[in-house]
């Protein structure tokens, strides 16, 4: 490996201040114009626990948390019992010697016990140990110490001059003390280049949202997914949108579904359980055709599940929403970025076509601390209300709402509009929206009305990428995903090459409509496939078996709620190459 | 939205719907959407300054009935689907009709939460003590010893008190009607929809095919108008003590008013000025976005 590439991890309980560093070590980074990515294992807790945040450095981009840890530093003695087994030589280990005791180090990892007390002085604020243990990092690392004491002082900007005095005048002995005392880690933080942004990824997904012209968020708090609301309610005000936190997740989604049939962009987020709840109206906005853009952040399942961890476990849940046979549009990101980009043409494609929109984000890239380079940031994506009726024309007092047309699309006005009166209804409706359901069901006009209906996944499969395979077309293992796993599959890619095995990628992220004919072409082209998921049952693969026919060879899945490491990758696929079973759960060697 | 030129003054007959009611000859909902039309046509509205918005039941049918934009919605949503259109059109007057089970039944969570937004619309729940649709079961608003295909041997839970609920609740403006005075009906159809503020009007609606019990004979001997008394409609209490007065004498008209809290729409500054939020340009300025990404820097 040449290049910067550096792999940090703070642990403690959860209110010893973990977040603190991991922000300073970020804005660092970024300040910088080191890439940074940072995954954070955590309970559902707000005291004690224990938190283990890991902060990938790098010269180029990262999508994963790495594979090992090169500096370690404790907040606590439970961090030390845990974690300290797992380093190897070359690696540091920082901790707070006043209260933490050393395990037993392998050879050539350097301990570097702080007395915490001594340096900060009697009666210092528990969290000062921190402050120490970033000090000593950014000295090992070849930080200079301004560039520490300017994110200090930015950390702390909210807090009185005395608070952040005193800060740096620890930093500063604790950076001087590791100066004299320590070796240097071997990998040095490079030279200042162009400084990148900071964001996770919930935020993506609502910057997105409100570049898109979204007027109207509404959401009930549920973790992975209650970011968006943050940011949303954050920026409401300045941005001019309504944002609104209510009862429960059913308000939520049929908020959403009233305020977009009164011409508002509008778009809600939860998770799993949340969406469980919102299941009845996604039909409805199907039914009445009214453009919403719904994202579940999945977490851990089945119920409440483990709320702090990561699952692709909700797939058949987002294909099955609602009852009855209807058009919709599925989505699964690949990362905060890819989000950001796609969701834009999701809230276009939603309205031009009049269905719900699903996004099916996970917790480990809605969850993620990560840089992005701020000329990626283009919040002006287009925006196609795809010729929605918002002042009286020609139709006016003979509009039908739900007019037959070849493409199924009918022309959408909204209320308010004279001349243009309508009812929408969940109940089956004729072209004038009088429904068919009560006194006179007649099967033609339902046959009509469905397939009215349903011609619109044609022209919106159309509208969407067709699948396509990244790297060596002749390569001897084609790898398959779908969603938040693209990153790690890459590396381990990567990883793999180093090992002399040739693989590609096929990754999919538009589940419905599903370009079945593309993906079947292309999986008939490899020589062996192997799917990776992030569950148990293989959710993904029997969606693609359901659409193409496919068989795949052979499964890696992982579903204990810690995401795959490069390395989980790499050992899988030469298991499944020397002809191991057809699944290989990897083993998870971090216990948080 | 509105073009310039003058509109013409409207009658009832202007908000007939597509089609003709559905209900059973008789029922009590003939008189509200009666009494509706009529009440928009003397307050000058036109049908596209209106929103009819409903849930699922006989009632709930009630927009396919009335000229107007409208939302036929699902069983029990019909308040949030109300508050998003109301949030993202505030210069529309929005009226959600439905019944006692979608209402307070499986909608109770979202009567509770609507009534203390006080979000400015005029709820109008055509209450018959029970569900219809389905052919007669219990609901809510069903008296204790009611009997019904699902209590044979006659309820033993103590029904909803609207009235009440909605006082406690936070609701502005709390009134109930009854369809065999229709004189009535439409005067607090029509201060329903001009208070400011959530407006809930719980109004006698018999069902005359599943409900043997709560009859116009039932009724008419024991309504008495609230305004042929001394009843103070800014005092909650007396409110709430009229609320709970149920047997030779049942109270209809207005129980409590207060003007003295803003609705959900004009504590929001985003509604301020632009219009309705609906209608505004999409996507965001330079200066807006540079903010947001200086702040990630």
């Amino acid at each position: 490996m040449t290049g910067f590439d550096f792999v940090l991890s703070i642990g403690g309980a959860a209110g010893q201040g973990i977040a603190t560093p991991g922000n300073i070590l970020a804005r660092m980074c970024a300040r910088r114009g080191i890439h940074m990515y940072a995954y954070n294992a955590y309970q559902s807790i707000i005291r004690g626990g224990h938190s283990f945040l890991t902060v990938r450095m790098s010269d180029v981009e990262r999508r994963t948390h790495g594979n090992e840890i090169d500096l370690l530093l404790c907040l606590n003695q439970d961090t030390m019992d845990r974690h300290l087994e797992h380093l190897g030589a070359g690696t540091s280990v920082i901790f707070n010697s006043d209260t933490i005791t050393a395990g037993d180090a392998a050879e050539g990892v350097q301990l570097c016990p702080m007395e915490v007390g001594e340096l900060a002085g009697k009666g210092a604020n528990k969290l000062m140990q921190n402050t120490v243990a970033l000090a000593v990092a950014s000295q090992l690392m070849g930080v200079e110490f301004e560039a520490l004491e300017d994110v200090l002082r930015f950390q702390f900007s909210g807090k009185s001059a005395e608070i952040a005095d005193e800060n740096v005048r620890v930093a500063q002995a604790a950076y001087d003390h590791s100066a004299t005392e320590f070796e240097p880690a071997a990998q040095q933080m490079p030279a200042p280049s162009q400084p990148l942004a900071v964001w996770r990824g919930n935020d993506a997904f609502a910057m997105a949202a409100a570049g898109a012209g979204v007027k109207f968020y509404c959401a009930y708090p549920m973790s992975p997914s209650t970011g968006i609301l943050h940011w949303m309610a954050a920026n409401a005000r300045e941005l001019g949108i309504m944002v609104r936190q209510v009862e429960d997740e059913i308000s939520v989604i049929c908020m959403t579904i009233g305020a977009a049939h009164a011409g508002c962009r509008a778009m809600c987020a939860t998770s799993g359980g949340g969406f469980a709840l919102m299941t009845e109206a996604v039909g409805a906005a199907a039914m009445m055709e009214i453009p919403i853009v719904i994202v579940n952040v999945q977490r851990a399942g089945p119920s409440t599940g483990v709320p702090t961890k990561t699952e692709q476990g909700d797939l058949w849940q987002v294909l099955g929403a609602s009852q009855g046979d209807f058009p919709k549009l599925i989505h699964a990101p690949t990362s905060p970025l890819d989000g950001f980009q796609t969701i834009p043409l999701v809230f276009n494609l939603a309205e031009k076509y009049q269905l719900p929109a699903m996004i099916l984000s996970d917790l480990l890239i809605s969850d993620e601390t990560a840089t992005v380079a701020p000329a990626l940031l283009d919040m002006h994506p287009d925006i196609d209300r795809a010729g929605l009726i918002m002042e009286a024309g020609d139709e006016a007092g003979s509009y039908e709402r739900y007019k037959f047309t070849e493409s199924g699309i009918s022309p959408r006005a909204l209320p308010g509009i004279p001349g243009y009166e309508h009812v929408v209804a969940t109940d089956e409706h004729m072209p004038d929206g009088v429904l068919i359901s009560d006194e006179f069901t007649h099967p033609h006009k339902r046959r009509a009305m469905m397939e009215k209906r349903q011609r619109k996944m044609d022209g919106l499969l159309a509208e969407l990428p067709p699948p396509r395979i990244v790297g060596d077309p002749d390569a001897e293992v084609t790898l398959v995903g779908w969603g938040s796993t693209e990153g790690v599959i890459q590396e381990g890619i990567e990883q793999l090459a180093e090992q002399g095995i040739t693989a590609n990628h096929l990754h999919f992220t538009w589940i419905v409509p599903f370009h079945a004919d593309e993906a079947n072409a292309l999986l008939e082209s490899c020589k062996h496939t192997i799917i990776i998921e992030n569950n148990y049952t293989g959710l993904f693969h029997r969606y693609l078996r359901s659409e193409t026919g496919f068989t795949v060879d052979g499964h890696i899945r992982k579903y204990d709620g810690e995401p795959f490491k490069p390395k989980h990758i790499v050992a899988c696929v030469q298991e499944q190459l020397a002809g191991a079973d057809e699944v290989s759960v990897p083993y998870e060697e971090i216990i948080v | 939205m509105v073009t310039g030129e003058q509109l013409p003054q409207l009658t009832a007959k202007d908000f007939k719907g597509k089609v003709d009611p559905d209900w059973c000859p008789g029922c009590g909902d003939f008189g509200v959407l009666t009494g509706l039309q009529r009440a928009v046509a003397e307050l000058g509205l036109q049908p596209h300054e209106l929103m009819t918005i409903s849930g699922i039941g006989c009632s709930s049918n009630f927009p396919g009935f009335f000229n107007s934009f409208g939302m036929h919605t699902l069983h029990g949503r019909s308040l949030p689907h109300a508050t998003g259109a109301k949030l993202a059109n505030h210069e529309m007057t929005v009226v959600v009709t439905g019944g006692d089970g979608d209402g307070y039944g499986i909608g109770g969570n979202h009567f509770t939460h609507t009534s203390r937004r006080n979000l400015d619309i005029l709820y109008i729940v055509m209450d018959n003590q029970i569900y219809g649709l389905t052919t007669g079961q219990l609901s809510p608003t069903s008296e204790l010893g009611m009997k019904t295909k699902t209590s044979p041997h006659g309820s033993i839970e103590l029904p909803v008190n609207p009235i009440a609920s909605a006082i406690t609740a936070g609701a502005t403006w709390v009134a109930r009607g009854y369809t065999g005075n229709i004189k009535q009906l439409i005067s607090l159809i029509k201060a329903g929809i001009q208070h400011k503020g959530f407006a809930l009007l719980d109004v006698f609606s018999p069902c005359v095919t599943f409900n043997k019990v709560n009859t116009y004979q039932f009724f008419r001997p024991k309504v008495q108008p609230l305004e042929d008394t001394d009843h103070d409609s800014s005092d909650w209490k007396a409110g709430i003590e009229k609320a709970m007065i149920w047997g030779e004498v049942i109270h209809t008209g207005l129980f409590f008013q207060t003007d003295a809290r803003p609705t959900l729409g004009e504590q929001e500054p985003v509604l301020d000025e632009g219009g309705p939020l609906g209608f505004r340009e999409l996507g965001l300025s330079k200066e807006e976005t540079e903010r947001i990404v200086s702040r990630m820097m």
